[in-house]
């Protein structure tokens, strides 16, 4: 099943066009990773998939549903983009845990009051996603008695609290130490193994040849090149790639 | 002695009335006008502004005249003395508050906003559970201020011939040849604040369990 169908979208910030007509589909169970240069239009695309930012023109369908479409693009209805929204995750580069909230009410608050979840239902979810994140004892804490690393875990378990059809990130630990950067791809990792759906934005190249069914390469606002980490990995078709992956190899 | 001491607590009951009730109206009254101050509409941020600009830019005591006067002089009548003044400071203060929650609003990341879009929240329950604690937390010092001053203010309210406390002191003093009322005024005013601060500090302790 298509959990995201992109065609054609275009997006621009004024005089400057970001999105230069993307195309993108990911099937249920697959995980995709966008990497390419600074700039180049990744996290604009996440923020378009997610209805942070408006596109101009093109497709958006997430889970069936459409978002928008046409040139000029019109928008769904509200009802239909509240369904949207909650079909889908996105994890912050830095969090952006609620810091009033215990890690618990971070997890919960969205349970109890989007999805009207009971209290206790809510509670036992999201201690068996704190669990699974290795927090259990961190559930009275609050955001900022953690590490980024920990932050970042809660992060998680509360987009996936709400069980979302497809679950994004963005340079998920761009924000973090270096030595706390393997503990989120790890928790990434397992999540790739239980075949949730993702959309991952990353400049650690390894991490995403190592999780992917299919990577994408961006830039300057278009999809230069995609394919299995073997074929754009190993065997890169595209000049641009190329001079890409160069530095990181270097 | 002790009906002058009386005279004057009666006389205070009227300044913390004007003081409760003035809260009571612009903090909510505040919250109003911040929004309208950041509004997209450009027309309703502009005439928002501009009423700020003439609450903070002229005196209380010019405002207070006339919230009282000018409705005598257009319609013929004139709201009561203490109407008059519950009017003026609400309007007052909500200009101040709505300055102090803008700045409030607008230091909060732009990041919560999209955590809470995210996660499927109303935007109300986004603007009063997740954003207006935060807001509140990082106000209450310049708030604390502002309603320090509004003890103080109270004492305007004889302008338009409200017998508030310093009112009352002072046609005690001239009564008696004494500055003793004036005095005991004071007091009264530094305890009224003493207990503000002291209920701020509280407040600011309170929502002090993170950073
Ligand atoms: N709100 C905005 N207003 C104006 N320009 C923007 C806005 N957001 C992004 N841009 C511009 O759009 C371009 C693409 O930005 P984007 O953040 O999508 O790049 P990116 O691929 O995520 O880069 P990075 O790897 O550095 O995160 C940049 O030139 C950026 O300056
Ligand atoms: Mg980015």
């Amino acid at each position: 099943m298509e959990v995201l169908r992109i065609e054609q979208v275009r997006k621009s910030f004024g005089e400057l066009e970001v999105l230069k007509g993307i195309s993108v589909s990911q099937n249920s169970g697959e995980v995709l990773s966008v990497i390419g240069p600074s700039g180049s239009g990744k996290s604009t695309l996440l923020r378009c998939i997610t209805n942070l930012e408006k596109i101009d023109s093109g497709l958006i369908q997430i889970a069936g549903r459409t978002l928008a479409e046409g040139n000029p693009a019109t928008y769904a209805p509200a009802a239909t983009l509240q369904e949207i929204r909650l079909s889908i995750g996105l994890v912050f580069q830095n969090f952006n845990l609620f810091p009033h909230f215990s890690v618990l009410r971070n997890i919960t608050e969205a349970q109890v009051h989007v999805l009207k979840r009971s209290k206790e239902e809510a509670r036992e979810r999201s201690y068996a996603l704190l669990k699974k994140m290795g927090l259990e004892e961190k559930a009275k804490s609050y955001p900022c008695q953690l590490s980024g690393g920990q932050q970042q875990r809660v992060s998680i378990a509360r987009s996936l609290a709400l069980s979302p059809a497809l679950l994004c990130f963005d340079e998920p630990t761009s924000a973090l130490d270096p030595e706390l950067t393997g503990d989120i791809l790890s928790v990434i990792k397992e999540l790739a193994q239980e075949h949730m759906t993702m959309l991952v934005v990353t400049h650690e190249m390894s991490f995403a040849r190592d999780i992917s069914d299919r990577v994408i390469f961006m830039d300057e606002g278009k999809v230069i090149e995609q394919g299995t980490p073997e074929e754009l990995f190993s065997a890169t078709r595209e000049q641009r790639t190329r001079q890409f992956l160069q530095r990181f190899n270097a | 002695m002790v009906k002058l001491l009386l005279l004057m607590l009666e006389a205070s009951l009227v300044s913390l009335r004007i003081f409760f009730l003035t809260l009571l109206f612009a903090l909510p009254l505040g919250l109003l006008v911040a929004r309208g101050r950041m509004s997209a509409n450009k027309v309703v941020s502009s005439v928002v502004n501009i009423y700020i600009m003439i609450m903070r830019g002229t005196p209380l005591i010019l405002q207070l005249i006339f919230v009282y006067f000018a409705p005598y002089y257009i319609f013929g009548a004139s709201s009561g003395r203490f109407t008059a003044v519950i009017i003026a400071y609400v309007i007052n203060y909500a200009a101040y508050f709505a300055e102090i929650y803008r700045g409030g609003i607008q230091s909060i990341s732009p990041g919560q906003w999209e955590a809470a879009h995210v996660l499927g929240f109303s935007r109300s329950h986004t603007y009063f559970f997740i954003i207006l604690p935060q807001v509140i937390r990082r106000i209450i010092p310049a708030m604390g201020n502002e309603v320090i001053t509004l003890v103080k203010d109270t004492a305007l309210a004889q302008t338009i011939g409200v017998a508030e406390l310093f009112r009352v002191a002072q046609n005690a003093a001239a009564r008696e040849f004494s500055t003793m009322p004036i005095f005991i005024a004071g007091v009264f005013y530094f305890v009224m604040n003493a207990v503000v601060s002291r209920t701020f500090d509280v407040i600011e302790k309170r929502l002090d369990y993170y950073s």
